[in-house]
């Protein structure tokens, strides 16, 4: 008989606590290599969409705030289009990058992102998603990067009936989802363990 | 970028994760992960569009000295200390087909195991021509290289005498950003790679022995560097001959 054979992925370690001397360079102060650290500009001023900001902390099982992690988001502009290749549906807004990388601050633990409100994408069988920007978080402590969800506030009603959503089976949860809007900018805090848990995801 | 490709699309979700593979959250000899590990099970889902793709990068975001890290923070006629290696590879799907236009990105201590950070604390010198990082985007074949200088093993607070086997820090994007992988290099016949709880924190050994780079003598450079050869799989993606159809599309 045939083997089925698949090689194996490689396996995931940790980023450690030295993270920013790949990724973010100049932020750690090692200046000359790179003109400007990746996944620091999601806008420009032809950028289509209405701004906001994305901020959070992410905390550990002892309620501390992580001051060395990095998160990545990945989101769909402002029409519900992604910028990449495998988009077929229709073509993204070439001023909007849709990815974008940023350390926790060293000071208090704030991550942030000048981005714009996703338009809403389709499930696989037609239903359509809440709008929402999908977030990768690595660390120290962190053995294979951490996949959740940014939901928005204000989108009630589309949160009510999107997919993934819907699937959690502990309701009060769906919370832990949810970016509080307060004018232009969304917040949400991370919870890696305990009580507030953040639903993270295997997708 | 759009690839010039007779294949069709890559619009299928990607193969489900090997939980069993990787390291589990939890690993408590590796002191950090006992409170930044999630308790409650992670909510599964087939990739949706949102997962499926992924940003690409272009091969004119990178500079000309970006994967030489021997080069690339020195002074004008300087050049890092240390063993000078080439490591070089291929990125690959589970399906083994080559992954273009993968970016790359590493991060490294220099010879005597001292990282450029301000966080960084051990009394090994900083070289003033190393920096540590570099970025490479692999060619339509799925290849990848980059030169720098051999890391050297470095102590760290867990337990009271650990100490990091050498390691390269690599961090990739395939095309979809389900496949984005952070993971660690080691080097062949290193004895420390056998004593490091972050090693230890993947269960098999067999998927240990997939983060270790042979010595890759055909590629050395005579009177110049040694090659280490390190080839990467990120997540395979299904086929799109059967997939339900968008409403829409």
């Amino acid at each position: 008989m045939q083997e089925p054979h698949r090689l194996k992925e490689t396996p995931s370690q940790t980023a450690g606590p030295y993270v920013h001397i790949g990724l973010t360079p100049n932020f750690c102060d090692i200046h000359g290599v790179y003109d400007t650290d990746l996944g620091t500009a999601m806008v420009n001023d032809k950028t289509l969409g209405e701004r906001i900001t994305l901020r959070g902390r992410i905390f550990d099982g002892a309620d501390t705030v992580l001051r060395d992690s990095m998160v990545e988001i990945w989101q769909a502009d402002s029409a519900g289009f992604h910028n990449s290749p495998s988009e077929l549906r229709g073509t993204a807004d070439a001023n909007f990058t849709g990815w974008g990388r940023c350390p926790t601050s060293g000071e208090d633990g704030f991550f942030h992102f000048d981005t714009i409100k996703p338009g809403k994408v389709p499930y696989k069988d037609g239903r359509w998603m809440a709008p929402h920007i999908t977030l990768w978080i690595v660390a120290r402590g962190i053995n294979i990067g951490l996949h959740t969800r940014a939901y928005f506030s204000d989108e009630a009603e589309a949160n009510a009936v999107d997919p993934l959503l819907l699937r959690i089976e502990h309701r009060a949860r769906v919370e832990t989802m949810i970016a509080q809007r307060d004018g232009n900018t969304y917040s949400i805090d991370i919870h890696l363990q305990g009580p507030k848990e953040t639903v993270f995801l295997d997708i | 970028m759009s690839f010039q490709s007779n294949q069709r699309p890559e619009t299928g979700a990607f193969f489900a994760r090997d939980r069993g593979w990787h390291a589990p959250a939890l690993t408590p000899e590796y002191k950090t992960s006992i409170l930044r590990s999630p308790q409650r099970p992670l909510l599964s889902l087939d990739g949706t569009i949102s997962e499926i793709t992924g940003p690409v990068f272009g091969h004119s975001m990178i500079g000309e000295l970006d994967n030489d890290l021997i080069q690339n923070y020195a002074r004008p006629g300087e050049s890092a200390i240390g063993e000078r290696i080439i490591v070089h590879g291929r990125v690959l799907d589970e399906s083994a087909r080559p992954v273009r236009g993968a970016l790359l990105e590493f991060w490294q201590a220099n010879a005597g195991g001292r990282y450029r950070h301000k966080k960084e604390t051990y009394l090994a010198a900083i070289d003033p021509n190393f920096g540590g990082c570099g970025r490479t985007i692999t060619d339509d074949d799925g290849h990848y290289a980059f030169r720098t200088v051999k890391p050297g093993p470095y102590p760290w607070p867990n337990g009271v005498n650990d100490w990091r086997p050498a390691h390269i820090h690599f961090s990739v994007f395939g095309h979809g950003f389900a496949q984005r992988l952070i993971t660690q290099m080691y080097f062949e016949g290193d004895p420390m790679i056998w004593k490091c709880p972050i090693v230890q924190t993947i269960p098999d050994r067999a998927a240990i022995e997939q983060l270790i780079a042979p010595l890759d003598w055909g590629q050395t450079i005579p009177m110049d560097a040694r090659a280490f050869k390190f080839d990467i799989v990120l997540r395979g993606r299904r086929s799109t001959l059967f997939e339900n159809r968008l409403e829409g599309n």
